[in-house]
This record gives C-alpha cells, structure tokens and sequence, in this order.
C-alpha cells in the first residue's frame, strides 16, 4: 500500500509495535486519559516539520499516540494535518467523546468509523452528565455506531481499565453505506480507505500525494455525517439536562461589556501581581541574583579563569559579561525560566478554564479595526509577559496578514513583564500626569500601527467563529504537565538563540564595534530627542534585552520629560535579541527586517515628536 | 433576515452559511443550514453568541451579517 506520509518512519515508530491513537475535540480531556493509560515516561516532541507538539508512549506492547484537539480530520492548519497524518496510521483509534457535548462530538466519531479504522470510544465526563440531569443510552450508542461505547470520568479515573480491557474489541464500526460507491468509483487501489475518504472530502494534500484530483464531495459527506451524528444523538439523548447555573451566569458575565471588562482588568491585575510582582521579582531575585550570578556565576569565572588567563578573548567569550558560559545560562535559567514557568502556568490555567475564547469574544469588535478578530488577544496578552512566546503563538491566527499584523504590533508596542517592572519604576515618582501620557502615546501607536497595517496589507482577515467551551475548574495535575512540557519545549528553543547572542555581542564589544555604533548613534539621541549623550548606551543594551534599555535609564540625571520620552523610545525599540530571532523564525529575513527596522524609525520618531510636544 | 439582526433570546433557522471553509467550520461545530440556533447574547456592534443544545459558538459580528437566517417556529 502506498503512503505519502510515512508515520513508522517520520515518528520512528519501532517495527512490530502497534499505534494506539487518542483522539477528539479540543478540551475533551485527551491529555488526562493520555498520563493515566500510561503513566510517567512520555516522550514530548515536535511532528516533523511543524511546531505541533506529539506526546507519546509505551503503552504495553504497543505505542500510545496523543493527537492535537480537533473537530473534524482535514487540513485545515497545522494542528489538524498533524491530527490527520496521525490518525490516517493508526492501528486503533480510541476517540474522545465529551459526553454533554456528544452531538458535536459524534462528527469526529462518524469521520473516523467512515474512514475504516478500528475505533473504541470513551463517552467522558459522564459525572456532568449526571449532575446535569441528563441522560445518554450507552448500549443504543454502541449499537448505533458499531463499536465498544465506555463511559468514563477520567479525572477520576473512573471506566480506565474498561476502555483497556475494550481495546481488544475495537473494531471498525457502521459507516455511511453511500460512502461506498463513491470510494470504490475513486478506484482504490493502493490506496487505503482512510485517505480514500480524506481525497473525497477534497484533502488536497493527501490528494496530490495519491497523483488525484481532489473531491468535490466534502459538503454532501459533511452534511449527511452531520444529519447522521444529530439523529444518533437525538435517540441516545433521551433527557437534555440543564447547564449548571453558576457556570451560565458567570460565562455571561465574562462576555457582556459591562462586567467583562472589570473581570478582564481583575485578571490582568491578579496575573500581575503573580507574574510581574512574585516572578519577575521575588523568584527572579533569588534564581537570578543569589543562584544564578552569585554562586554559579564566581563559580563558573574562577573554575575557566584557572585555564585561561583574563581579558583574553576566548576568556571574554566564555566568562566575560556577554559570555556563553555566564551571561546565556544566567540569564535562561535565572531570568527567563521563571517567567517562562510562571507565564505558562497562567496560561495554562486561563486555557484550562475556559476563559480564553470568552475573552476573545469580548474584544472582538475592538480588534476588528486593527485587522485583527478577537483570538488575537491571546498573543496580546501573552506579550505582557514574554514578547518571544507570544511571537510564537502568533500561529494560531487565521490568516497570514493577521500573524504579520500582530507579530509587529508585539515586537513594536507591547512592553514585556521584565521591561514593565523597570518601566513602572521609572514613571511611579512622576505622578499620574506622565503615566497618561506614557500610556496614551503607546496605545495611540498601537490603534495606529494596526490601523495603517489593516489598510496596506493586502487580502482580507478572517471572521471570528469559535466554540466556546463550558468554564471548568482547571485541574492541577494537567495545569503542571501542560506547563511543564510547554516550558521544556521553550526552554529548548531558546537556549542556542542566547548562546549565539552571547557570542555576537562579545565580538561586537571586543572588537570595539559597540563603542562605534555609540558614537554613530549619538547625534540621533541628543539633537532628536533631547536626551544626554549616554543615553545611547541604555538603547544598545536595550537590543539586547529590553528590560537592560529601560534600567540604563536609571543611572542617568533626567528631567521629568526626558525621562518620559526615554521610557518611550525604550517602548517602542526593537525587541530583545531573543525575540528577533523568533520573529525572524517565524516571519522568515524579510519580515523580520522590516519589523527590526521599522520598529527603530517609530521608536526615535516618536520619541523626538514628543520631546517636541512637551 | 440576517444573524446580526437577531435578538437576544430569539430562535432562528440558519438559512445560508456563506464561505465553504466556514461553513464546514460550522457543520464540525453541529450548525448547519436548517439548524435552529438560540441568540444567546450579542455584544454591542461586537460578536453574537448563539447556542444549540449545550453547544456555544461565538460569531463575529462581520461573519453574523452574511449568516441568513428565519424566524424559528
């Protein structure tokens, strides 16, 4: 049989091992049925090719395979060519199902038994079924789609070792008999029913590996697959069930205008406290200050200067004050881990509840203007705290044109948590006046910035249209492993990024380059924008890490005004070397360029504009 | 009539979906054309939340205005 995508070899799989695949719609619960089938030793890595995560197992003999939530398998992005590639060489599929949510879910279910594979399925979260009053006939459902039904409440664990024990029975279920024609008139040789269904449905990737024509059929098959999922739903339902009051009221609190913006400033306010306050400062002042500089740092400069004598450049490079040895992993291990594990966890936990596409929903209609729908706050919010990993999530976005406006709109406006700590700082003693101002002048070039991009770029931006889960109590257990897996991954990324930044900036001060781009820089910062010849040196550190931009500042006597339109400049320049580097991962050279640049030309152009102004 | 023009707590059928990828977007999510759909909230000029069944999908209010829909018996 012909494959396009060879899973054994692009995931090396072991020969002779079986794929177990989980599968379902996005919080379903996939990840907490994935740590109690198999326990402790994941093995956490990327597809080939994409930045979706994998996370798999032994799981007795066999392998057990998570797949990114989906509602549907096709290839719409990334997450769901993952979830098909995956899907298409499973050996078994164990598919998902949030049971108050199973007509939904049933579509997923239906698409997988349509495409022949041998499926058992976990009818989960049965406790908010009961608690609901609903009812579900789980023998009928078996019976009506022809495989193992196992009702369970994973977090419980409660139906873990049935869905085992029923994984010897899985089997390949009752498709849509007028599926068949159609599958046969496509000539199916050496070529398996799975992808047969997906060319058919007009997969066009899975099409052009096959040497065919992508279908026309996808709205007739959808269509009868979805009448099909809501008739078997509406026989196995055989009472509806009410949704928990608290959990309508408080869904409707968080998207109203009226309480939703409160909610949404206590919770950036709680999310500051915790991240900005007990991270950047009190965990980073340990990690970084104590552990990272005061121990490992002497430890490090007097074990290398033993070899090497000091001043030399190999000495600089390894020990100095950008060194690989020094500055990389104090900076990743002492400052960015932290905030990474505290970012992550809020995340998490924001993800975990439900909240997110609330949020989404309400600034929806205020992001429109910028070319942006409402899932762009996620990013947004994000770049509070780390502009790199926000760059990162960038990818969700639903076009083009709205991953490149965001990406510039962090890499230009949004101060991250490091920066905002030092900037707070600064503005505190000079009184709410200054505080407005500083705050106008960045959101005015935020409105500005996405409004001028919203115009230029070409193509259109695409709509909101999400599915907004029930708000659940996040649990502990996933809120760790999702940090810790996601943390891992960054911290992953990013270490050769400051291991080349170390080098770069040690032969730029060493060969006296640092001092020249001072030098070069200076007229700029003196006649444009009023400030004293030194400041030049807080906005070349501030390439480096933004946070260093703004603290330069501090040592400097400054003028209420000066110091305004240093805080400014501090803003708006480019961001940290770290975050370069994933805009210029993610956008590639030329994009990555042009937000460099342009982000310089803002920066001093509006700085000098408001040191005109004041 | 169009989604965007819904009130809060009215019953419509969604008559047409326009887009081919949103429209299967909205069949995975369990709204199709002929679906009777809840208004359950529409945020000033901002996105309208409709419901069916214990399912929520929030529509921006630029897609809610091509989403023809008729009043639900």
């Amino acid at each position: 049989m012909k494959h396009c995508h060879n899973l054994a070899e692009t995931m090396a799989i072991p020969g002779g091992k079986r794929s177990i695949v989980l599968a379902g719609n996005p919080n379903v619960g996939k990840s907490v049925f994935f740590n109690e089938l198999t326990g402790r030793y994941v093995d956490v890595s990327n597809f080939p090719g994409t930045t979706v995560e994998i996370h798999r197992a032994d799981f007795g003999r066999d392998i057990l395979i998570d797949t990114p939530g989906v509602y549907g398998v096709s290839s719409f992005n990334d997450e769901e060519r993952v979830a098909r590639d995956i899907i298409l060489h499973a050996d078994t599929v164990i598919n998902i199902v949030d049971a108050p949510h199973i007509e939904r879910d049933l579509f997923l279910t239906l698409q997988v038994i349509d495409m022949g594979l041998p499926v058992v399925v976990a009818l989960n979260m049965m406790d908010e079924v009961e608690e609901s009053g609903m009812r579900i006939d789980v023998e009928k459902l078996a019976e009506l789609l022809g495989v193992p039904v196992v009702p369970t409440v994973a977090v419980k664990k409660k139906g873990i070792a049935q869905l085992k024990e029923a994984l010897n029975r899985a089997s390949h279920g009752i498709a849509d008999p007028w599926l068949e024609e159609k599958l046969n008139s496509l000539g199916r040789e050496g070529i398996s029913r799975g992808d047969a269904l997906l060319v058919l449905e007009g997969d066009e990737e899975v099409a052009r590996c096959h040497g065919l024509s992508p279908g026309t059929w996808r709205e007739d098959i959808y269509l009868r697959r979805r009448r099909r999922a809501n008739e078997i739903a509406n026989t196995v339902v055989t009472a509806p069930g009410r949704g928990k009051k608290w959990n309508k009221l408080a869904a409707q609190w968080m998207t109203r205008p009226l309480t939703g913006i409160p909610v949404l400033l206590g919770f950036l306010y709680i999310m500051y406290l915790f991240i900005g306050v007990f991270v950047a400062q009190t965990v980073v002042g340990l990690t970084e200050e104590i552990i990272m500089q005061e121990i490992y740092g002497e430890f490090i400069v007097s074990l290398v200067g033993r070899f090497l004598a000091e001043g030399t450049f190999l000495a600089e490079l390894l020990t100095g004050e950008f060194g690989v040895l020094t500055m990389a992993p104090i900076y990743l291990l002492g400052l960015l881990l932290p905030l990474v594990v505290g970012f992550y966890l809020a995340l998490s936990v924001m993800e975990d509840s439900g909240y997110l596409p609330r949020l989404a929903t309400l600034v929806d209609r205020s992001l429109n203007g910028l070319g942006l729908n409402g899932r762009a706050i996620i990013p947004v919010i994000l770049g509070f705290g780390c502009v790199t990993m926000a760059t990162i999530t960038t990818r969700l976005l639903g076009s083009k044109r709205e991953r490149i406006i965001a990406t510039v709109l962090l890499g230009v406006t949004i101060p991250c948590s490091a920066q905002l700590g030092v900037i707070a700082g600064l503005i505190a003693p000079l009184g709410v006046g200054y505080l407005a101002i500083y705050l106008a002048t960045i959101l005015a070039v935020f409105v500005a910035l996405g409004t001028i991009l919203n115009r230029v770029l070409p193509g259109e931006s695409t709509h909101l249209l999400i599915d907004l889960p029930p708000l659940r109590l996040p649990r502990l257990r996933n809120v760790l492993t999702k940090t810790y897996t996601k943390s891992l991954a960054f911290m992953k990324e990013a270490a050769p990024l400051f291991a080349l930044a170390a080098v770069l900036i040690t032969v730029l001060d060493y060969t006296g380059a640092m001092q020249w781009l001072q030098d070069v820089l200076s007229p700029l910062t003196v006649s444009w924008l009023g400030l004293p010849r030194e400041a030049t040196t807080a906005f070349i550190m501030g390439i480096m890490r933004r946070d260093f931009g703004a603290a330069g500042l501090y040592g400097l006597t400054l003028l209420p005004a000066q110091t305004l339109v240093g805080l400014v400049v501090i803003t708006l320049f480019v961001p940290c070397i770290a975050s370069i580097m994933v805009i210029i991962k993610e956008r590639g050279w030329k994009d990555g360029t042009y937000i460099w640049t342009g982000s310089l030309v803002i920066a001093f152009l509006v700085g000098g504009l408001l040191a005109r102004l004041l | 009539m169009t989604l965007d023009k819904v009130k809060r707590g009215q019953k419509v059928e969604i008559c047409r979906i326009p887009d081919d990828l949103v429209r299967a977007q909205a069949i995975r999510f369990g709204v199709c054309e002929g679906s009777v759909v809840t208004c359950l909230e529409k945020l000033p000029a901002g996105p309208v939340i409709i419901s069916k069944g214990h399912q929520e999908l929030a529509i921006g209010r630029g897609l809610a205005c091509k989403i023809a829909v008729k009043e639900a018996s």
